[in-house]
C-alpha cells in the first residue's frame, strides 16, 4: 500500500510536469546542455554528468536547475558567451566551464544573468575566461563558493571576475578570484553584500565598485593585486575586517578611496602595502581599529578629504604614517596607537602625556621630490623631521594626535 | 703578517675597550629585545644604531690605536718584515676585533631570544654583515687618515670630520641637489650618488628588506630595476666589497712609500 502510495505520488508528480530530473550525458538521450534546456519544462533539474559538452550560447529560458555531478566541462572553444540566463529562479551548480570567447566590442561572459531574480551561481570553476560571472540589471541572488582562474596578462584584453551592472541585493560569498582584470566589479549596484572572498593576483583591482551605494564588504582578503579595493564614487560603504596585503608598484594601494562620503572603514588589516590607504576627496568616514602593517605609507591623504576621523588604529612600523600634500587639516587623529611614538604616559592612564605629529617633514619633501625617497631612514632626515616636529613650518601644525595609545589596541 | 695580526688581535682582545664595546652592543641587544618584544622591531632600531655607531667607533677606535702603536711599528719596521704585512696585520687585527665584538655582541642577545625561530633571520643577519664591512671599511679609511697625518691632533680631526661628514652632511647635499635639479630626470644621479658612501649604500642595502614596500612606490624603470630584482643587493654588496679594497689597498701602497 506505501509502494503504491510512493509511486502514485512520483507518477502523479512527473505527470504533472513538477520537477523532473533529466540526465544529460553522453549515452544518454539528451546529450547537450542546449538540448535538455529546450526540453526540460519549468523547475525541472538537469543533471549533467562527467564529461565534455563542447557547447556557447546556451540559452536558459525558463526556470530551471542545472547540476553537474564531478565538474563536467563545458567547453565554449573560444567561440563566445557560454550561458545566458534569462529567466528568475535559475540554479546553476557545479559546472567547470573553460574557454570564453575573448572580443573587443562584447563583453563575452562565461555566465552571464540578465534581468533575472533569485538566481544562484554556485561551486562554479571557470577558467580560461574573459569575464567570468556578470550579472546584469539582476536582483536578489546570489554568487557563493565559485572558483574563477584567468590568465589575463593586459588590461585591454581582460575581463573581469565577477561582475554586477545595475544589481540590488546580490550576495557575492566565499569566492576565489584570480588573474582576472577586476577581481569583483560593481557598478550602480546598491545593497551588496560581499563577504568571505579571496582575491588575488589580479591585474587591477582585487575589488572596485563604481558608483554603487550602500554596499557592505567584510572578511575578504586581498593580496598582490595591482591594487587592493578601489572604491569610487560611492556612498555608506561599509569595509569591515578585511585583509589587504602585499599590493606592491607604483599605483598599488591596499585601498583607494575617491569620492566617497560616509563609509565606514573598521576592522581591517593593511600589511605591507606600498600606500595602505590611498584618500581623495572623501569625507566623514570613520576609521577604526584598523591595523596598518609595514606599509610604505599608510594613509595618504590627497586634498578635498574633510571630516574623517581615525580613531584606536594601529600603526606599527610603516616607513610613513601620515602623508599630506597640503598644510590643510579637517581630520581627527584620536586615541590612535603609533609605533613611533616616543613620549612617555606619567599619570598611567594609557594616554601619553604629549602628543605625536604623525606627518614627518621627510614625507612632504618626498611628495615634493620623489627621487628623494633613497634617503629614507638616514640621519640627516631624522634630524630634520626633529626640528619640523619641535616647530612645525611645512606640515599642517593642527594635525595632531593628542591622545596617542601606549599599548596597541585589539 | 699572520703574527703581527695574532699579536694585535690578542692585544686587542685583553684590552678593556674591546670589552667595553662588546659588553656594549650586548647590553644594547638585550636591551632592545626587553623593551620591544619584537625582533623585527628591534632590527630596525638596531639598523638605525648600526649605520651611525659602527663607523664612528670604528673611525676613532683605528685612528686611536695606529697612533698609540705608533712605537711598536717603528719598532716592527726595523726588523727584516715586510711593510704591507706590518699595516696590514696592525688594520686586521683592529678590524678583526671590532667586528667580533659587532657580530658576538648583537648576536648572543637575539639568538638567545629565538632567532632561529623567527622570520627575521636573514634582516638579522644582513645587518651584521652590513656592520661588519663598516667597521672594515672605516678602520681603513682611519688607517689611512693616520698614516697620511703624523700630527694626532690634525689626525683626530680629519678622522671624526670624515665620519660626520659621511653620516650627515653627505645626505644634507645628497638632498640639496636634488631638490635643486628635482626638474631633471634624478633617479641614475640618486643611486649612483648612494654608492659614493659607505653609509648610504648600507642603508640601502637594509631598505632593500626593510622598506621594500615604500621604495616601489617611486615610479621610474632604473629604481624599479634595481629596488624591485636581486640586483640592487647584488651592486650594493659588490660596492661594499669595492669600498673595503681600495683603502685597504691604499694602505698597503702608502706604506711602502711612506718615510718614517
Amino acid at each position: 500500500m506505501r509502494y503504491f502510495l510512493i509511486f502514485f505520488i512520483s507518477f502523479f508528480i512527473t505527470s504533472m510536469g513538477w520537477s523532473r530530473t533529466l540526465p544529460i550525458c553522453s549515452d544518454c538521450t539528451i546529450q547537450s546542455i542546449t538540448e535538455g534546456v529546450s526540453m526540460a519544462s519549468d523547475f525541472d533539474t538537469l543533471l549533467i554528468k562527467k564529461g565534455t559538452y563542447k557547447e556557447f550560447n546556451i540559452l536558459i529560458d525558463k526556470p530551471l536547475t542545472l547540476i553537474g555531478l564531478n565538474y563536467p566541462i563545458v567547453d565554449g572553444e573560444d567561440q563566445g558567451e557560454i550561458i545566458r540566463i534569462v529567466s528568475d529562479n535559475v540554479t546553476i551548480d557545479g559546472l567547470f566551464i573553460i574557454n570564453v570567447g575573448t572580443s573587443y566590442t562584447t563583453d563575452y561572459a562565461a555566465i552571464r544573468v540578465v534581468k533575472s531574480e533569485h538566481f544562484m551561481i554556485k561551486n562554479v570553476v571557470l577558467e580560461k575566461l574573459f569575464f567570468g560571472i556578470y550579472l546584469e540589471k539582476s536582483n536578489n541572488g546570489k554568487v557563493y563558493h565559485n572558483k574563477i582562474i584567468g590568465d589575463a596578462v593586459d588590461e585591454y584584453n581582460s575581463g573581469n571576475g565577477i561582475q554586477l551592472w545595475y544589481c540590488k541585493n546580490v550576495e557575492v560569498e566565499k569566492n576565489i578570484v584570480q588573474h582576472v582584470r577586476d577581481g569583483i566589479y560593481l557598478e550602480f549596484s546598491d545593497n551588496i553584500v560581499i563577504k568571505d572572498n579571496l582575491s588575488t593576483d589580479n591585474l587591477r583591482y582585487g575589488l572596485h565598485f563604481m558608483f554603487s551605494n550602500d554596499d557592505i564588504y567584510t572578511n575578504n582578503t586581498f593580496e598582490n593585486n595591482g591594487a587592493g579595493v578601489a572604491v569610487m564614487f560611492s556612498k555608506r560603504i561599509k569595509m569591515i575586517g578585511n585583509t589587504f596585503r602585499k599590493n606592491w608598484g607604483t599605483a598599488a594601494f591596499g585601498m583607494l578611496l575617491k569620492e566617497i562620503n560616509d563609509a565606514e572603514i573598521s576592522g581591517n588589516i593593511f600589511e605591507e602595502n606600498t600606500i595602505g590607504i590611498n584618500i581623495e576627496g572623501s569625507n566623514r568616514i570613520r576609521y577604526e581599529n584598523n591595523s596598518f602593517l609595514k606599509n610604505g605609507w599608510a594613509v595618504k591623504v590627497l586634498g578635498a578629504c574633510y571630516e574623517n576621523t581615525f580613531t584606536k588604529n594601529n600603526f606599527l612600523y610603516n616607513s610613513f604614517d601620515i602623508s599630506y600634500n597640503s598644510k590643510l587639516n579637517d581630520n581627527v587623529f584620536d586615541q590612535n596607537y603609533w609605533s613611533e611614538y616616543t613620549g612617555y604616559d606619567l599619570d598611567k592612564n594609557g594616554i601619553g602625556d604629549i602628543p605625536y605629529r604623525p606627518v614627518k617633514l621627510f614625507s612632504y619633501i618626498v611628495n615634493k621630490t620623489p627621487e628623494t625617497i633613497v634617503l629614507l631612514r638616514s640621519l640627516f632626515m631624522d634630524i630634520i623631521d626633529f626640528s619640523e616636529k619641535v616647530s612645525p613650518v611645512f606640515t599642517p601644525d593642527n594635525l595632531l594626535d593628542k591622545n596617542p595609545l601606549m599599548m596597541k589596541t585589539l | 703578517m699572520l703574527k703581527i695580526l695574532k699579536y694585535s688581535f690578542y692585544d686587542l682582545i685583553r684590552s678593556r675597550w674591546s670589552y667595553v664595546y662588546f659588553l656594549f652592543y650586548l647590553l644594547l641587544g638585550f636591551v632592545l629585545l626587553f623593551l620591544n618584544n619584537d625582533v623585527s622591531k628591534a632590527v630596525i632600531t638596531l639598523m638605525n644604531i648600526i649605520i651611525v655607531l659602527v663607523p664612528l667607533i670604528g673611525t676613532i677606535f683605528g685612528v686611536m690605536y695606529y697612533y698609540n702603536s705608533k712605537e711598536f711599528i717603528e719598532l716592527l719596521l726595523a726588523q727584516p718584515i715586510k711593510r704591507s704585512s706590518i699595516f696590514l696585520g696592525q688594520y686586521l687585527g683592529v678590524a678583526g676585533s671590532l667586528t667580533l665584538s659587532l657580530v658576538l655582541g648583537l648576536g648572543i642577545p637575539f639568538v638567545l631570544y629565538g632567532l632561529f625561530k623567527s622570520d627575521a633571520i636573514f634582516d638579522f643577519s644582513l645587518l651584521l654583515v652590513t656592520g661588519a664591512f663598516l667597521t672594515l671599511i672605516f678602520t681603513a679609511l682611519s688607517f689611512n687618515i693616520a698614516l697620511s697625518n703624523e700630527n694626532k691632533i690634525k689626525g683626530f680631526g680629519y678622522a671624526v670630520l670624515l665620519w660626520l661628514f659621511m653620516a650627515v652632511i653627505y645626505d644634507g647635499l645628497f638632498l640639496m641637489s636634488l631638490i635643486i635639479f628635482k626638474e631633471y630626470p634624478l633617479d641614475t644621479f640618486s643611486l649612483v650618488a648612494t654608492m659614493f658612501n659607505p653609509i648610504d649604500l648600507s642603508r640601502t642595502l637594509i631598505l632593500l628588506k626593510l622598506d621594500i614596500s615604500a621604495l616601489l612606490g617611486y615610479t621610474g624603470a632604473v629604481f624599479k630595476q634595481f629596488f624591485g630584482t636581486d640586483k640592487g643587493l647584488f651592486i650594493s654588496i659588490f660596492m661594499l666589497v669595492l669600498w673595503t679594497v681600495i683603502p685597504i689597498w691604499r694602505l698597503s701602497y702608502k706604506a711602502k712609500r711612506q718615510d718614517f
